[in-house]
């Protein structure tokens, strides 16, 4: 039995939802190969190498690769699981993981197992469904189980501690079907949502992107990352890649303040596995307040300077 | 050209969801159910091309129990040209749904196939990958801006795309299929002539060993079961007070 874990691409180093996948392929048992795939990634393999419990690092270094692009990914990944006789292909639930990993399911003949939180054997896992709001455990009986790993429910494995042999594959191609154009990456001193330890959300009732400049105050005193709700986001407060939730970013950290946020089940499906969940909300009804650890009933603009005035 | 659109049947998103108490699945029973609110999107950026002269005809599919039929004409009151209902009365999973809808769209050959990027009871987000494999056509998923134009592999389409790190443009080869995200479009309410209009509109019903598709769910589920519950929490009356809670009883900050 041999896991093959698609690593999230990576210009510099190992990204943090690659250490929490190869956490969950740590469950499985038997050996753990790890895919790089991009351009110019020598250094990426090398450390990836060097990442805990790694038996073998596979590299596809290819400008077909560069961006990542499912129509020449899946197609190298097919390749390699029918040569390697791999039993298991694991991928992050990163947008990355989630456009290519279907397809490469597809091209096996298997099913995929969306969103994995729980590994309790080699063929049966749970994942949540319905937004949380039930948990399924399923069982397959494909020949190869192809999954995305949720990263909140696994331990990241230690980035040191292996010596992996790295091996070049070729066969990378263009498919010929898509071609990357431009990419506007939203650019942040802040930690990353999906890794920060603090995590500071705004809703529909900061009422503007223009107050948006309050939570930033209080997040860089704590050292947090900012998110927030889809009604943020779709109002054009802050860019999509802020928005927690279902259908967003699935976050856990040690604090996650929701300030002018209701608490839709939604919002909740992506922030409830948080450690302490903080709410500020002047509607002392508001569905937040039934899963906050702490909450406050008032305005938020009066009392969230006073908290990055007193923290 | 002719857009092909997928439409599932699933419980309303403001429904508040019960697991059975013998752990078998949800409760569906007496439930209201919708259209998946990703397909009402997928259902107007195919009605919005349609009158900006960039798509000829919709044709709406479900893969699903005889109740579908509404989600259908929902779909065609929208704007949609014609239905097709692929009935089944097994659980619907992502490869057998992508393989009925890869037989309708050799059937059919549109020039664009448009999903929601994720179903809201399974949550898979697969389906239109998937479908994008067994065609071999490009896939953009995600989508939040689609614009059809001529570009360096001919026919095709500039597809922006939600990522995790902000927003990513591809240009995919036609044909092509595409998800979309919650930014993409509002879709509209039928008005109540459409919603008339509807009832004549075509809807076909056809077998699923018609098509020579295999629907048998690949994943078996053994157990549904109620998430954690979250122990409930207190109120404080002050900004002080949460502050001393998170120093000195939470210890986060
Ligand atoms: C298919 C689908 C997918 C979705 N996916 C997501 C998702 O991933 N993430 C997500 O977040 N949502 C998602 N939603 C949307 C979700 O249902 C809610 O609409 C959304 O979360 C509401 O955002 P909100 O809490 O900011 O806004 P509202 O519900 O409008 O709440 C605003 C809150 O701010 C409070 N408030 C207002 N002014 C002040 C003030 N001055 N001081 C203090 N409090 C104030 C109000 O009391 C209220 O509670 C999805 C919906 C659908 C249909
Ligand atoms: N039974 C079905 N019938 C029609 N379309 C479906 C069905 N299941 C999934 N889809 C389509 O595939 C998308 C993604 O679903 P999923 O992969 O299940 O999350 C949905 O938004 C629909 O557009």
């Amino acid at each position: 039995m041999t896991t093959l874990v698609i690593a999230e691409p990576s210009v510099e180093g190992v990204k943090v939802p690659t250490l929490t996948t190869l956490g969950a392929a740590s469950k499985l048992g038997g050996d753990v190969h790890v895919l790089v795939i991009g351009q110019g990634i020598a250094s990426v393999a090398d450390a990836t190498a060097q990442v805990a419990g790694v038996a073998k690092v596979l590299t596809a270094d290819a400008a077909e690769l560069a961006h990542g692009l499912a129509e020449n990914v899946a197609p190298l990944v097919v390749g390699l699981v029918k040569a390697g006789g791999y039993s298991h292909v694991l991928a992050p639930s990163t947008t990355f993981g989630k456009n290519v990993a279907p397809r490469v399911a597809a091209l096996l003949d298997v099913a995929q197992i969306s969103d994995i939180t729980g590994v309790e054997s080699a063929d049966t896992f749970t994942r949540p469904i319905y937004a949380g709001n039930a948990i399924a455990t399923v069982q397959s009986s494909d020949p190869v189980k192809v999954a995305t790993v949720r990263g909140t429910a696994f331990e990241a494995v230690a980035a040191t501690g292996g010596s992996a042999a790295v091996e070049a594959v070729s066969g990378a191609s263009d498919a010929g079907l898509s071609k990357f154009v431009s990419q506007e990456v939203s650019k942040s001193e802040r930690p990353e949502l999906t890794s920060a330890r603090v995590i500071v959300s705004g809703g529909r009732g900061m009422q503007s992107g223009d107050n948006f400049p309050l939570l930033e105050a209080l997040a860089d005193k704590l050292g947090a990352a900012v998110g927030a709700s889809r009604a943020a986001v779709d109002a054009g407060f802050v860019p999509n890649d802020y928005q927690v939730g279902q259908t967003g970013k699935i976050v856990a950290p040690e604090l996650y303040i929701a300030v002018g946020i209701s608490g839709a089940i939604q919002h909740l499906a992506g922030m409830k596995d948080s450690k302490v969940i903080v709410a500020i909300n002047k509607d002392e009804e508001a569905p937040i307040f039934q899963i906050a650890d702490y909450g406050l009933v008032a305005d938020l603009f009066k009392a969230v300077p006073e908290l990055t005035a007193e923290v | 050209m002719k857009v092909l659109v997928a439409v599932k049947r699933v419980i309303d998103y403001n429904v508040k969801v019960r697991v059975k108490p013998d752990e078998s699945g949800v409760d569906l029973g007496n439930v209201k159910m919708s259209m998946n609110p990703f397909d009402e999107i997928a259902v107007e950026e195919a009605v919005r091309l349609k009158e900006a002269g960039k798509a000829t005809e919709i044709v709406v599919v479900s893969v699903g129990p005889s109740q579908a039929q509404e989600t259908l004409r929902t779909a065609l009151a929208m704007g949609a040209d014609r239905a097709i209902l692929v009935q089944t009365d097994v659980e619907t999973q992502s490869l057998g749904v992508a393989k009925a809808l890869k037989a309708l769209a050799e059937k059919e050959q549109p020039g664009l196939v448009i999903l929601g990027k994720q179903a809201i009871d399974d949550d898979a987000n697969q389906t239109g990958q998937m479908l994008a494999a067994l065609l071999g056509w490009a896939q953009g998923t995600f989508a939040s801006k689609v614009v059809p134009a001529e570009g360096p592999m001919g026919a095709g389409v500039a597809v922006t795309r939600e990522i995790d790190g902000g927003l990513e443009t591809v240009e995919l080869k036609l044909p092509a299929v595409v998800t979309t995200d919650l930014r993409l479009n509002e879709p509209r309410y039928a008005s109540l002539p459409n919603i008339m209009k509807a009832r004549k509109k075509p809807l076909e019903t056809v077998d699923a060993a018609a098509l020579g598709v295999d629907l048998t769910p690949r994943l078996k589920t053994l157990k549904v079961a109620e998430p954690p519950k979250r122990a409930g929490g207190v109120k404080v009356g002050s900004v002080q007070e949460l502050v001393a809670k998170l120093k000195t009883e939470a210890r986060v900050i």
